[in-house]
């Protein structure tokens, strides 16, 4: 056991950080220096950059484009992303369908579309939820019917994020209708160009349209892009909450909000005419946030450095998205406390709040969904009673 | 010891109720509000004819002296109102114009400056934010000098609630080292609109001009202010308690709803327990609101109040939104706008931190 970092990897943090300042387009640059919000066709701008230094896929193995990094390499490229403030990938290429494909795809479905969500050049969505089926997923109803060599999809899929921009989209369908839930679902990628569907985005809370109803009608699907074996669909569905638990830890975003907090802090003064970042008691706030937040970033680095590259954790992760969805929130809380009266300003021109305040309102009623999506925290507690400590 | 409505209170609380749900029922907010789905912002976020019609049954007179058209009722009766109004999120600015200024002016002696006031002809706001202040209303930058015969005024005051529509503001300024308070109309103030986080509208307000003697309220205005600030803080307890148990029986009521795993999912004892959190809450709310009605030059219990509704209110509203799932999270659903409002008003006349370090100021020092 070790957790200090070597001469080399200094020097590779050294150098991921001279990369960073010379590689980030200047118009991203000024955005990351106040937390703006980047919207998506910005984030796959800097996917871009990062692909082209190879190193957009810490996580992926070598053999389909991954910079074979070790795990202290790993998580100093992420750290130093994170601190730089650069754009958030969008994980659903990246972490769900990639490692998904090269865990149950052939050959010919790694080939043809691990390169591309590498390279950035298709976008992915994840169509899993229904109106009916959130956190009872396995009820799902999307019909996939065989017709020749097609499958023909019809329904719909529900709070499908950033479907508008996206060229794929994998989906959770029943393939057998008679089977018991989870028996009858298969997993399928579909290309969102496909004749009958169609995207309609939904305004959140947080003032972006981030996710969409994804309708289907009579969708014909080739019968080559059904992933994993007819009927086997939840096994890949289970692989992959797995993977996106371990996402949710979030990190980054609350290391990121951290630093904003305590920027907040230092320029915001308080009743006693000094800053906020002097008072005992915002102090004790802020810090307990950071022990939070330094416990969680343990937890993280034990998970991760404890799962084979590629592969789910297990249900452990749920720790993980537990308590980085809360810790998360709770950054945003104490962001917006911080703010006083300026929290009071929402999507206000330039200079009505700092322009490092601007988007802590939207963002701390958008993560109120943390606690919600990739299985709600309420169901987390349930995998962990049952899973883990043997209780039902 | 006396907690019970009289039948004057009990009627007025019926026909306000009667009245929010015929005359302004949430989508009437929905609809005019400052961002969201379909919404252009460019109205003002509320209707001049729905605020006369207050005007016309009494409610922006009830705490008004009789001098001025009002009824000289008990602030207590409106906080009744507001705790209505709040139910319904109803935009009109009761409390900009009615809580915050005209009860200050009139207190003040000011009566000239209440013509229309109390028939909701004329709108008032408050101006004492200012950036560097927080929530200490002697913390100014602004100042005002005697120039002639009256006074120059300078200052920079921000989130003026409503101040994109007053016609006139009560501003603070410092005169001779003390707080003082003028009248100023808003052609003598350059106002800068902006939104707010629960789809209303604010403005940023600065004045830099020559004021006439007699626009000067009080030379020492620095307890009328306090006063002023407490009153908005124990309103907006009321209004945060009409939004708790609102968003309480929406939750309440979609638990009984959907289902998941083929039941209901109100039958999960998890979130059975939940939902009883948000209850005992909103009833401790209660408790605590009348506190502060029943005893607001006290100002240990209005803090008390205060404090449960950013402690309270916080956990209402976000594990209403928490226990309708994705829905929740979406601008179409209802409960997002009620969750909005809470941290508006979590945010005004002092937050929970201002007000914990006044309970303690009162019991340890
Ligand atoms: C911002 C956002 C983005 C999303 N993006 C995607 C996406 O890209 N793709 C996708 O497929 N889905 C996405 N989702 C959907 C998300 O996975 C679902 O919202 C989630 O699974 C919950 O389902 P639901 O919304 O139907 O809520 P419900 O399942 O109806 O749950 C309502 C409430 O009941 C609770 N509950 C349910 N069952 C139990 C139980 N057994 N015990 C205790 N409590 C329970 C829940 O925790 C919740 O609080 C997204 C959601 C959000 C909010």
């Amino acid at each position: 056991m070790d957790l200090s970092f070597s001469p080399e990897e200094r020097a590779f943090r050294e150098e991921v950080r001279a990369w960073i300042k010379t590689a980030m387009p200047p118009h991203l640059a000024a955005k990351a220096a106040v937390d703006g919000h980047f919207e998506m066709p910005e984030v796959m701008e800097w996917h871009k950059v990062l692909a082209q230094k190879g190193w957009v896929a810490p996580h992926w193995p070598v053999e389909w484009g991954g910079p074979g990094l070790d795990v202290a390499r790993r998580f100093i490229l992420t750290e130093e992303l994170e601190l730089a403030g650069a754009p958030q990938l969008s994980p659903f290429g990246l972490t769900m369908a990639g490692p998904l494909l090269m865990q149950f795809g052939n050959e010919a479905q790694k080939q043809r579309y691990l390169p591309k969500i590498l390279s950035g050049e298709e976008v992915w969505c994840q169509g899993y939820s229904e109106p009916n089926a959130g956190s009872d997923l396995a009820s799902l109803r999307l019909a996939a019917r065989a017709d020749g060599d097609f499958f023909v999809l019809d329904g719909q899929k529900t709070w499908t994020t950033y479907a508008q921009y996206a060229g794929w989209i994998f989906v959770l369908a029943r393939t057998d209708p008679a089977a018991k839930k989870q028996s009858g679902i298969s997993f399928f990628v579909v290309d969102m160009t496909s004749p009958g569907i169609r995207v309609r985005p939904t305004l959140t809370i947080g003032g972006t349209h981030a996710f969409c109803d994804t309708f289907f009608e009579n969708v014909r699907v080739p019968k080559e892009n059904l992933v994993g074996p007819l009927n086997g669909g939840w096994t890949l569905a289970k692989a992959l909450l797995g993977h996106e638990r371990t996402l949710v830890a979030a990190v980054g975003h609350s290391t990121r909000t951290l630093l904003r907090c305590k920027r907040i802090a230092r320029e915001t003064i308080g009743d006693d005419g000094r800053p906020l970042s002097q008072d005992p008691v915002w102090r004790a706030k802020i810090a307990r946030m950071e022990c939070r937040l330094e416990a969680l970033r343990m937890q993280n680095y034990r998970a991760i450095a404890g799962a084979k590259q590629g592969h789910a954790p297990g249900p452990e992760s749920s720790i993980l998205k537990l308590r980085g969805s809360e810790v998360l929130q709770g950054m945003f809380e104490l962001a917006l406390d911080l703010m006083g009266h300026d929290g009071l300003s929402w999507m206000n021109e330039p200079g009505v709040v700092p322009a490092h305040e601007d988007w802590v309102a939207p963002t701390y009623d958008y993560v109120r969904a943390a606690t919600i999506y990739a299985g709600s925290n309420e169901i987390q507690k349930n995998i962990i009673a049952k899973l883990i400590l043997g209780l039902s | 010891m006396n907690f019970e409505l009289d039948d004057d209170q009990r009627m007025l609380v019926d026909s306000v109720q009667t009245f929010v749900r015929k005359e302004s029922p949430v989508s009437r907010f929905r609809a005019l509000r400052s961002s969201g789905e379909g919404v252009t912002g460019e109205g003002d976020g509320f209707s001049r004819d729905l605020y006369r019609k207050m005007g016309e049954l009494g409610w922006l007179g009830l705490p008004l002296p009789e001098s001025v058209g009002g009824l000289g009722g008990s602030f207590v009766d409106l906080m009744l109102v507001l705790e209505q109004l709040g139910t319904t999120l109803v935009p009109e600015p009761i409390l900009s114009s009615i809580v915050l200024s005209a009860m200050t002016v009139a207190e003040c002696g000011g009566e000239r400056f209440l013509d229309g006031v109390a028939t909701g002809d004329r709108l008032l706001g408050l101006a004492y934010a200012e950036q560097n202040g927080r929530y200490d209303l002697s913390r100014l930058e602004a100042t005002a000098e005697k120039s002639g015969a009256g006074y120059r005024l300078r200052a920079n005051k921000r989130f003026v609630l409503d101040g994109h529509v007053a016609d006139a503001f009560v501003v603070s300024a410092k005169l001779d080292g003390k707080v003082a308070l003028f009248v100023v109309e808003a052609k003598d103030a350059k106002v800068q609109r902006l939104k707010t986080h629960d789809g209303r509208f604010a403005a940023h307000v600065s004045f830099d001009v020559e004021l006439a003697a007699d626009r000067l309220l009080a030379a020492d205005g620095l307890a009328a202010l306090s006063r002023a600030v407490e009153r908005g803080a124990a309103a907006v307890c009321a209004e945060g308690l009409g939004v708790m148990q609102t968003v309480l029986s929406m939750t309440r009521d979609y638990l009984s709803q959907r289902e998941q795993f083929g039941v209901k999912i109100g039958s999960f004892q998890a979130l059975q327990h939940r939902c009883v959190d948000m209850f005992v809450e909103t009833e401790l709310a209660r408790s605590t609101t009348l506190l502060a009605a029943l005893a607001l030059d006290d100002p240990k219990a209005v803090s008390v109040a205060k404090v449960q509704l950013a402690a309270g209110g916080r956990l209402v509203v976000q594990q209403a939104v928490q226990l309708h799932g994705g829905i929740g999270i979406t601008d179409e659903a209802d409960v997002g706008l009620y969750f909005k409002r809470m941290h508006v008003i979590q945010a005004l006349f002092g937050d929970e931190d201002f007000h914990l370090a006044r309970v303690a100021r009162l019991g340890l020092d």
